[in-house]
C-alpha cells in the first residue's frame, strides 16, 4: 500500500523532491506538499483505493501528515467498509 | 505609529472602541478623506488619531496592555471608519490582521514583548506576503530566512507593502530556511529599526488610493525568536484567511453603507419636494436595501462565527470555503449597492461637486474584487469544494 501511495504522491503531489525518496514518517508538508496539491492527492487516493474520505478524516490534520499516516487511515477505512 | 501628540496611557476597554472610532471617523477621517483620495496620500491624521486614542492595540489582550477586543468589535470599528474614508479603514483592518496573527501564533518571549509594545507605544504593523516572480500566491515564497551568527537575515522583493513607508514593523513571509521548499513558509516580524525599505514603484490607482500600497525591496535582520514558531500554513488557515476576509468585508460594508446613506438622503430630499407622489427612486431604494442587508448579514455572521470558535480548534474545509465566499460575495455586493445608489441619485451621484457624489465610493468599491483577486479565491474554492463533504 505504501508503494501505491508513493506513486500517487509522485504523480499528483507536485513535490520539489522525488516522492520515491521519502521515508514513511517524513512530514509531507515539510517536503513541500501544498494544500492545493493535497486536494489532488486526496482525490487520486480515493480513485486508487476505491473509497471516499469522510469529513471526520479530512478534518484530522494528522491524516495526510506522512505516507505512514495515510496508509493507516486507508487500512482503517477499508476495514470498516468491509465490515459494513 | 509613534506621534508627537499626546498618547493615551491607560489601556482602553473594548467597549470604548466603537464610540471613539465613530468620533474619529466623523471628526477626522471625514474631513481628510477627499484630500487623501485626491493626492493618494497616507491618511496620517486619522491613523494618528487612532494611535493617540490608544486604539491600535485593540486586539492585544488586556493582560498585555491592549483592549482585548473581539474580531466583531474591531470589525464594527473599521466599518464606521470606512463610511467616511475607506483607505483609512483598510489600513486599520490590515494592521489589526497583523496584530491578530501575533496574538494567536506569536508565542515566543520576543514576540510577546513586542505585542506589549504595540499596545503601549501604539505601533502600526504592515504586511509583506506577496513577492516579485511569485505574485499574489500567498502560500509560496522565494526568499528565505538566512541564519547568521547573531540571528537571521531576510531580503524580499515585495510588489506591494501597503503603507510600508509608515509602519513600525512588517510581518514578512519567507521560506523557513534557504533549503526549504517554496511552500514551507514562516512568518517573520521585521521591525523598522532593523529593516530597510527601498521603494520600487508608486501607488497610483483608481480607488483605495490612501493605502499607499507601493512595492519595496525589503532587507531585514533580527533575532530568531522574531520568527513565528508555527508553520505559516497554520497561521493562514486559522487566522489570516478568516480575519482578513471578515475585516475587509467590514471595510466594504462601510463603503456600501456610505452609498446607501447618500441614496436615502437623495430620495428623502426629492420626496419633500413632491409630497404624496411615489417616486421611482423610493422604490429603487427599497430594492437597494435588500442587497445591503444581505451583505451586512453575511459579514456580521462571519465575524460572530469566528469569535465563537475556540482558539486552536481545527477549521473544517467548509469554513475556509465560506470565508473565501464572504470576500467574493462582499466584493460583488458592494459594487451592486453603489451602482444601485448611482441609479437612484442620477446625475447628482455622477457629479463630483454635489452633496450626493458617489464617485469615490464607486472607485473604492472596485478595489474589493482586484485587491487579492477574486479569480484566485474562486479557484481556491473550486479546488477545496472537491473535498468538502460537510452536510449543509
Amino acid at each position: 500500500m505504501e508503494a501505491a501511495i508513493r506513486e500517487v504522491l509522485a504523480a499528483h503531489g507536485r513535490l520539489p523532491v522525488d516522492a520515491h525518496t521519502l521515508g514513511e514518517e517524513d512530514d509531507l508538508a515539510e517536503a513541500g506538499l501544498t494544500s492545493h496539491a493535497l486536494v489532488n492527492v486526496m482525490l487520486a487516493l480515493e480513485e486508487e483505493f476505491d473509497l471516499e474520505f469522510p469529513e471526520s478524516v479530512l478534518r484530522e490534520k494528522s491524516t495526510f501528515q506522512s505516507i505512514g499516516s495515510i496508509a493507516d487511515v486507508i487500512r482503517d477505512l477499508t476495514a470498516s467498509q468491509a465490515a459494513s | 505609529m509613534t506621534t508627537n501628540g499626546q498618547i493615551q496611557t491607560t489601556p482602553r476597554s473594548s467597549a470604548e472602541l466603537l464610540p471613539l472610532s465613530r468620533q474619529i471617523a466623523q471628526e477626522v477621517a471625514a474631513r481628510a478623506a477627499g484630500d487623501v483620495d485626491k493626492h493618494a496620500r497616507f491618511p496620517s491624521e486619522t491613523i494618528e488619531a487612532f494611535s493617540e486614542a490608544g486604539l491600535l492595540g485593540a486586539l492585544v489582550p488586556i493582560a498585555m496592555g491592549g483592549c482585548g477586543a473581539t474580531i466583531s468589535e474591531v470589525g464594527e470599528s473599521v466599518f464606521t471608519v470606512a463610511q467616511q474614508c475607506a483607505s483609512s479603514a483598510m489600513i486599520l483592518a490590515m494592521h489589526h490582521l497583523q496584530v491578530a496573527c501575533l496574538v494567536r501564533h506569536g508565542d515566543t518571549p520576543a514576540l510577546r514583548a513586542y505585542l506589549e509594545e504595540v499596545a503601549n507605544l501604539q505601533l502600526l504593523l504592515a504586511s509583506a506576503t506577496t513577492e516579485i516572480n511569485i505574485g499574489g500566491q500567498l502560500r509560496m515564497s522565494s526568499c528565505a530566512v538566512e541564519p547568521t551568527p547573531s540571528g537571521f537575515r531576510l531580503e524580499k522583493q515585495a510588489p506591494v507593502i501597503s503603507y510600508g513607508a509608515y509602519a513600525d514593523a512588517v510581518l514578512v513571509t519567507a521560506r523557513r530556511e534557504p533549503t526549504s521548499a517554496s511552500s514551507d513558509q514562516v512568518l517573520v516580524l521585521c521591525t523598522s529599526e532593523r529593516t530597510t525599505l527601498e521603494q520600487l514603484n508608486e501607488w497610483n490607482t483608481l480607488g483605495m488610493r490612501g493605502t499607499c500600497s507601493s512595492g519595496f525591496a525589503l532587507k531585514a535582520e533580527g533575532s530568531m525568536d522574531c520568527v513565528l514558531p508555527v508553520p505559516f500554513a497554520k497561521i493562514v488557515e486559522e487566522t489570516m484567511l478568516p480575519v482578513s476576509h471578515i475585516l475587509w468585508g467590514f471595510v466594504y460594508l462601510g463603503v456600501a453603507a456610505a452609498a446607501v446613506t447618500k441614496a436615502r438622503q437623495y430620495v428623502q430630499s426629492d420626496a419633500r419636494k413632491h409630497p404624496g407622489e411615489m417616486l421611482p427612486g423610493a422604490t429603487r431604494l427599497a430594492e437597494l436595501i435588500v442587497v445591503y442587508r444581505q451583505m451586512e448579514a453575511q459579514v456580521r455572521d462571519a465575524a460572530r462565527r469566528f469569535d465563537a470558535k475556540r482558539h486552536g480548534e481545527i477549521f473544517a474545509t467548509w469554513e475556509s470555503v465560506s470565508y473565501n465566499a464572504l470576500k467574493v460575495g462582499a466584493s460583488w455586493s458592494v459594487l451592486d449597492v453603489v451602482n444601485r445608489a448611482m441609479g437612484i441619485c442620477g446625475i447628482s451621484g455622477y457629479r463630483e461637486d454635489s452633496p450626493y457624489s458617489l464617485g469615490r465610493y464607486l472607485r473604492d468599491a472596485h478595489g474589493a474584487a482586484v485587491m487579492v483577486n477574486n479569480d484566485r479565491i474562486i479557484k481556491d474554492n473550486a479546488h477545496l469544494l472537491l473535498v468538502d463533504r460537510e452536510e449543509l
